[in-house]
């Protein structure tokens, strides 16, 4: 920063880092600033995709409150996905990185494998899974029969169908796997080797060096995480079509229904605006309260070892 | 001891994550009773390839294949040209209110896609860009924050007096973008169009909300269009799914020397 401020002191201001930055500006104008004030608008009225539109203050927001059992349920839904996702694919991630992390040959080719279903994502990951999960001739519970139990109907029973969208979700952890990998690399080893020299057993170490030094990792996994489980769509509308008996209708769904089903998008619009504000509350709450157990590198706290 | 466990535990993770991918090739290539037999058959006593231009024509798939990658190559191009551009801007000039435009950009990251989708729907229908390709497509021309970020990380590891010297040589703010810095960040473009391109082939909510003919269909809709029929076709679901993972995974052999280098840093190297 201080090169930048000695190149740019001998020059007098200019326009081109503005034309730099021009197309972002522009594009959160048109595409973010802007659809965000449209859709605060939108939730004040009664707006349906043709016909007249009406102010209505505050009144979708109070009907979704207290007039609406279906908000209740999705949004239920949605949390408790999260609630279980989020969580399991923290501690699944960590496991595959802490494994990675063990120098034996061939580390590369298991990374790879764990990465691959990042790279397909979206309705190829669904149909891959449909066919797992199939009660009839599904290789899961095939695999299930081969250890002596039946596999319950994963997609038709609402006990379990939540959990094969938690699963199905869970093989493409391996965007976060990396994200802490890399975390774990940049530990210093002379932490683990201080430590070994003064007989403090593995458990320890884990504890006591590597959670504290993944800490601001964890920290932006989680909340990342927690962002997409919120956001989660595609795969339910896809696998489960949000049935059985409404037990995988997420909140996103019922927006999505909301706006392009039943063209009611004053309603939508306040909807997708109340689960902007929970991520965001989620996510602050999440940012205040882990400075208490996040360690940054560099930084001193008030009892001075932090 | 260690060494032993830790093979198992690897070994074990990597096939439950391999498996549903060979499960799915290997339904791709069977017929229609080994299908649903029980228990289920693994190796195909005969591999049908003639499977996959049988399903191939059972939807206008040439025109979604066009359609595709209409969409993937011109927003791959946008960009990886404009997040460079505006990485370029924050990098290396300083301007009035460059940090807080900075961290708006990262907080634009935390903002859901659902709040965006419905006033972006209705935007895009005043423009009568509805039932085209142009939703897909023109954004991209406009930067998106987390490539951003990724590029300026790139730009910022390139040592100050490489600016320097070439501004002395006479180079403008604009040949300095183009014949210095854009070669130097070559493998994070590599990264940006890997990551947009992925996120541009395997997108279903997009085109599902501003497609409306099935002749504007990408890939991942026409896929999609098998599941509400009665009579779900599954070989043909097996089938297109195996050619839809098929880019996206080639293309992550080539370059994925370069996600790892990214994300692991030069530590792996050593």
């Amino acid at each position: 920063m201080s090169d930048a401020r000695r190149i740019s002191s001998r020059r007098r201001p200019s326009l081109a880092p503005w034309l730099f930055i021009s197309p972002w500006i522009l594009g959160f104008f048109f595409f973010t600033l802007g659809p965000m004030v449209f859709s605060l608008i939108m939730s004040l009225h009664d707006w349906p995709v043709v016909g007249e539109r009406k102010f209505v203050g505050l009144q979708n927001y109070q009907t979704m409150l207290t007039q609406d059992p279906m908000f209740w349920k999705s949004l239920g839904v949605t949390v408790k996905f999260a609630a279980i996702f989020v969580p399991l694919n923290i501690a699944l991630s960590f496991l595959l990185a802490v494994l990675l992390n063990v120098k034996v040959r061939g580390t590369a080719l298991f990374r790879t494998a764990f990465y691959l279903p990042c790279v397909i994502s979206g309705v190829a990951l669904v149909m891959i899974w449909k066919w797992i999960y199939s009660k009839d001739y599904g290789l899961l519970n095939y695999a299930l029969s081969l250890l002596g139990t039946e596999g319950p109907n994963w997609l038709g029973d609402p006990n379990w169908s939540i959990l094969a969208i938690i699963i199905a979700s869970l093989w493409g952890l391996g965007g976060t796997m990396l994200i802490l990998l890399a975390g774990l690399q940049s530990i210093p080893k002379e932490l683990y080797e201080a430590a070994r020299v003064s007989g403090v057993p593995a458990w320890a170490q884990t504890l006591f060096i590597t959670i504290p030094m993944l800490s601001p990792m964890l920290l932006f996994t989680f909340i990342t995480s927690l962002i997409s489980a919120f956001q989660q769509l595609t795969i339910a509308l896809l696998l489960t079509e949000g049935g059985p008996l409404k037990s995988t209708y997420f909140f996103a769904m019922y927006i999505y229904d909301n706006a392009f089903k039943f063209h009611d998008m004053g309603y939508a619009a306040a909807m997708s605006w109340v689960m902007f504000l929970i991520i965001l509350t989620l996510s602050l709450a999440v940012l205040k309260y882990s400075a208490a157990w996040v360690h940054y590198e560099g930084e001193v706290k008030g009892g001075g070892n932090g | 001891m260690v060494r032993t466990l830790t093979y198992g535990a690897l070994i074990f993770f990597s096939a439950l994550f391999i498996a549903p991918f060979l499960w799915t090739l290997l339904t791709a290539v069977k017929s229609e009773a080994e299908l649903v037999a029980w228990p289920p058959v693994f190796w195909p006593e005969e591999w049908r390839w003639s499977n996959f231009p049988e399903s191939w024509a059972k939807q206008p798939f040439g025109t979604y294949l066009w359609n595709s990658t209409t969409v993937v190559v011109l927003s791959t191009i946008g960009q990886v040209f404009s997040s460079s551009l505006v990485a370029f801007g924050f990098a290396r000039f300083r301007f009035p209110c460059r940090d807080p435009l900075f961290v708006l950009l990262l907080a634009t990251m935390m903002i859901p896609w659902d709040v965006k989708m419905i006033p972006l729907y209705m935007e895009f229908n005043l423009l009568g860009w509805i039932n085209t390709l142009k939703p897909l497509i023109i954004p991209a021309w406009f930067g998106e924050a987390f490539f951003i970020f990724l590029l300026r990380q790139y730009i910022m590891t390139v040592p100050m007096e490489i600016d320097e010297a070439a501004r002395m040589d006479g180079a403008n703010a604009w040949q300095l973008y183009w014949r210095i810095h854009l070669p130097l960040m070559v493998p994070g473009l590599v990264l940006v169009g890997t990551f947009h391109f992925m996120n541009a082939w395997n997108d279903y909510l997009g085109p599902l909300i501003f497609l409306n003919d099935q002749s504007k269909y990408t890939l991942p809709l026409g896929l999609g269009l098998f599941q509400g029929r009665y009579d779900i076709d599954n070989i043909a679901i097996a089938a297109i799914t195996v050619i839809l993972c098929l880019p996206p995974l080639v293309l992550f052999f080539f370059v994925q020397r370069y996600i790892m280098d990214n994300a692991l840093g030069s530590s792996v190297k050593g």
